[in-house]
């Protein structure tokens, strides 16, 4: 038997939530050397597509080439919008200290200099706004931007991607598009492929040099080579490089729906790099309860029966995502936040949750529902005074940010970690 | 174009009267304005009523349906699950009711087998344990989409036609006839006419606006029923509330899953039917007190149907105007070839079918009796697909050698799948599209609602060049709208997160909300 009272784990900050929020929020607290533990089960960042948006569309209107310009707008027009706490100045640094962090662990991002946004294919045809994109996705983006002669490959038994539903797709915009469907060596017969095995796959150079020679024939008068985002999970960059020798061109991922690999390779690259700094410590079990201590401080549980452990943490940063995260709740009468019952913004009865139509471009108004915050992202009371001295919430469970429409899931996840980091620092 | 007979609506009874005419010698168009089913055929519970449901009220009713449900096991069963059906009171349901029940079945001829408390439990372990008197019946369940489906299959294989998104746009008359019928694409804006010799009005809950245009007066009561899509079975046959008919009373299996409702609800048009989240909390709410884990079960989806009601001037609610159906021969407006016939059941469709059969042959002097009494119904590549089990079947059991790769894996629906259908709707002069594939298929009505298979489906339509330019991304726009319009009231818990799912992929990734159509 393990005396429990033993095996309590103490921290300076308990970061709750494993998604990009709190991924982010654990690189700029151990940056800043507070001790830090991460807890949390996210599966979410699976799903994510490696693309970091910062600011794209204001909804039903316009799109933004710069996202700053955008802020400044979202900033006047829904003042509880989270980049409304937040300056520009303060958002560009936290996107560096991130990109900087992923260079160090060979997972390279890259953004305009200017601070722009770029345009970018998505494996479905459309093309979209992005602002740090993964370096393994930046020559399609030139690519598009010249409209060079591209050939895009894509693999038999691949089946949410196909090539030629991308060049079909975008032919009036792009006419140099063309594609072709080869056989992933070693998968010949194997009916049904999946990103995460050619990926790693791929990590070999053995199978590197087998695909080359399959595309070297098809290669025509293409100036570029697009392939679905899968070139090699832990050894991307390297994959790349080689795959760049041995065709002689320079090539590209181009974005897929989930499970998707960039998504994989992010949150494998975080945690490992965070990992290796002793001021941090993972604790990757579903959490249980948080009870708030006498005083300041709370006492977090984590895990079920056997494996149960408890934390207690000086400081609590709030991460848990929404709904597919479990950090709200949608019952029949009303929204709920998981842990701490903490009162949610929400639009009225079910009725208003929704729009009848799924593409309505001003967005469905529950996904504006979430936490109100202090300027410090303290969640408030119906008085707006912070519940908590130190609780701070970061992150997709913010309320006023509709991500999906606004094209900012990265940026608020990464700005609002910054905030809240820094905001507890300043405590 | 010539005619021996329009048919105008594709419901259950269009495809059924288009079947009956077929198997006479007579061949018929059959147009639907929409697709297959897309009024109250394909909006309802999929109940093959033993009848019990009209004992205490509507003894015509009653034994129409006990008739016509020992017809349709007969001659279709692969559209029926024969799961026998209960009728259950709880505690505070009149008793009287409950204790009158078996004699109005006995009155009319219907089997009742009164069960114990605990023997109903046993054969249905949900159902409350506030259960206090329970009968067994012979209720089943019946897939509305492969019947009319293969209905309108077999008539094509005897010679008639189908046009589906084709729409009666105006009569001309010279006389006392019906000279020609313009028709117009829906889809493309099309004009075209046709010359019937006789014209059927088929158009169930549109009726009245059809007979309208030829100077007729029908009065239709349009009563709006909404259902709810549990994501599992939740029974293992049908579950009635021992009762007068009320709201929320029914419980249906639909092959791998249930469906639970009905309201009645008057509207002004049959074209604005949308479920609401006031009705889809009274349905959660009065099937729990028969079943209580339907107040936390997942459901999946919401639909609404409407049934047209002939109300004869006289009015009233939903609920107490005959759920009979009519047949008109429009003597009273002076036009000779044409004939209405609206109201009615599911169940009782073939019925329906062939009394208007009988009319048009008597008028067309054909001598020929209705076969479909006793005329097997046959299967086709165009209805077969639309079973839970039959896909699955089909992939499992494939031959090695034979490569073929799962699009849908809610529904586990392959390649080969998707491409028999694609090549049977081009065969019939259909688009193939995400919604003509859906509605032939399972495709898309797991949990997921489309939000993956949308995607690997069309990748491969492009992949095989049925699709082309960006055609795909109007078609996944239009499917994926479908399925939500479906979801909009039932988005709580699990299936809330999965509407946030859906949206993080097509509008977080791919951006669909910002490409125009």
């Amino acid at each position: 038997m393990t005396n429990k009272a033993n095996s309590t784990i103490k921290t300076d900050l308990a970061i709750l939530g494993s998604g990009l929020t709190g991924l982010a929020a654990a690189i700029f607290a151990t940056n800043r050397g507070i001790p830090t533990v991460l807890a949390g089960q996210s599966k979410g960042i699976g799903f994510a597509s490696g693309l970091m948006d910062l600011l794209g569309v204001h909804p039903g209107e316009t799109t933004w080439d710069d996202p700053f310009a955008g802020m400044e707008r979202l900033r006047k027009e829904i003042p509880g919008h989270p980049y409304a706490k937040i300056g520009n100045t303060e958002i560009s640094t936290a996107f560096q200290e991130v990109h900087d962090f992923l260079n160090g662990q060979g997972l390279a991002y890259h953004k305009e200099e200017s601070l722009k946004n770029v345009n970018t294919i998505t494996s479905l045809g459309s093309i979209k706004k992005s602002y740090m994109v993964p370096k393994g996705m930046w020559n399609g983006i030139v690519a598009l931007e010249k409209k060079a002669p591209t050939l895009l490959i894509d693999f038999a038994g691949l089946k949410i991607y196909s090539a030629k539903q991308i060049t079909s797709a975008l032919k009036e915009q792009w006419p140099g598009l063309s594609a072709e469907r080869i056989e992933f060596p070693g998968t010949e017969r194997l009916e049904e492929l999946h990103g995460e095995h050619l990926a790693r796959s791929l990590d070999l150079s053995a199978n590197r040099v087998k695909l080359a020679e399959r595309i070297k024939p098809l290669i025509k008068d293409a100036e570029y080579i697009g392939f679905p985002a899968v070139l090699g999970m832990y050894r991307s960059e390297e994959t790349i490089k080689e795959l760049e020798e041995l065709l002689g061109l320079p090539i590209f991922e181009i974005p897929t729906p989930p499970v998707s690999v960039p998504g994989v390779r992010l949150k494998e690259t975080l945690t490992m790099g965070l990992e290796k700094r002793d001021t941090f410590k993972a604790m990757p079990l579903m959490i249980t309860r948080i009870t708030p201590l006498p005083g300041q401080g709370f006492r977090i549980t984590l895990g079920k029966d056997d494996t149960e452990k408890t934390l207690e943490a000086k400081a609590i940063i709030l991460a848990t995502g929404r709904f597919l995260g479990k950090g709200l709740i949608a019952e029949r009468t009303g929204i709920k936040e998981s842990l701490l019952d903490l009162p949610v913004y929400q639009p009225g009865d079910r009725t208003t949750w929704h729009k009848q139509d799924l593409f309505d471009p001003q967005g469905h108004p529950v996904n504006r529902a979430g936490i109100e915050t202090d300027p410090m992202f303290r969640p408030v009371n119906g008085s707006n005074a912070p519940i908590f001295e130190n609780l701070f919430c970061a992150g997709s469970i913010l309320a006023h940010s509709d991500w999906t429409r606004t094209k900012s899931g990265a940026g608020v996840a990464i700005a609002s970690a910054f905030a809240a980091v820094n905001a507890f620092q300043q405590r | 174009m010539k005619t021996e007979v329009l048919i105008i609506g594709g419901g259950a009874t269009g495809t059924g009267i288009a079947r009956d005419l077929a198997l006479r010698g007579v061949k018929t168009l059959l147009v639907e304005k929409s697709d297959i089913n897309a009024g109250a055929s394909g909006g309802n519970h999929g109940l093959l009523h033993s009848g019990a449901r009209y004992v205490s009220n509507d003894a015509e009713s009653a034994i129409e349906c006990m008739e016509e449900g020992k017809i349709l096991k007969q001659v279709a069963p692969r559209c029926i699950d024969d799961c026998k059906g209960l009728f259950v009171a709880v505690e505070g349901d009149d008793e009287q009711y409950a204790a009158n029940f078996p004699t109005f079945c006995e009155k009319n001829g219907l089997a009742c087998k009164k069960l114990s408390v605990k023997e109903a439990l046993e054969m249905e372990p949900v159902l409350s344990e506030k259960t206090i008197a329970a009968y067994e019946v012979d209720d089943a369940a019946i897939d509305p989409f492969m019947l009319s489906l293969e209905n309108i299959a077999h008539a094509k294989a005897l010679g008639s036609k189908q046009l589906c998104h084709t729409e009666a746009v105006k009569f001309e008359t010279s006389g006392n006839r019906i000279t020609k019928v313009w028709l117009r694409d829906t889809r493309s804006g099309k004009e075209f006419s046709v010359e019937p010799d006789q014209v059927v009005n088929a158009a169930g809950a549109w009726a009245g606006q059809v007979a309208s245009q030829v100077g007729a007066k029908i009065n239709i009561l349009y009563s709006m029923g909404t259902l709810l899509v549990t994501q599992s079975r939740l029974t293992n046959g049908v579950v009635n509330r021992l009762r007068p008919p009320s709201d929320a009373d029914i419980l249906v299996p639909g092959g791998t899953v249930s469906i639970l409702g009905t309201t009645s609800v008057t509207v002004e048009d049959p074209n604005l039917i949308i479920p609401t989240v006031a009705e889809t909390d009274l349905i959660v709410r009065k099937g729990a007190e028969m079943i209580p884990s339907l107040e936390t079960t997942r459901y999946i989806r919401a639909y609404s149907g409407v049934r047209p009601l002939v109300t004869h001037g006289e009015g009233g609610d939903g609920r107490n105007v005959s759920r009979g159906f009519v047949l008109l021969d429009h003597a009273d407006s002076d036009v000779e070839n044409f004939a209405t016939i609206t109201g009615g059941k599911l169940t009782t469709f073939r019925l329906m079918a062939e009394r208007m059969s009988d009319l048009v042959c008597k008028r067309l002097g054909n001598t020929n009796p209705c076969l479909t009494r006793t005329e097997p119904l046959p299967s086709s590549m165009e209805g077969k697909w639309t079973e839970p089990g039959l896909a699955p079947k089909r992939w499992i059991t494939k031959n090695s050698g034979v490569k073929d790769k799962i699009l849908c894996e809610c529904e586990m629906i392959s390649e080969n799948t998707i491409d028999d259908i694609e090549q049977e709707l081009k065969k019939n002069g259909e688009t193939p599209d995400l919604l003509t594939i859906g509605k032939r298929s399972r495709l898309g009505k797991g949990p997921c609602q489309g939000a993956f298979c949308s995607v690997r489906v069309l990748a491969h339509m492009y992949d095989k060049g049925s699709l082309t330019g960006d055609s795909g991304i109007h078609d996944i726009k239009a499917f994926l709208n479908e399925r939500w319009k479906g979801q909009h009231p039932i988005f709580w818990g699990d299936q809330l997160i999965q509407a946030e799912l859906t949206e993080a992929i097509h509008c977080g990734l791919f951006d669909l909300e910002l490409c125009k159509e």
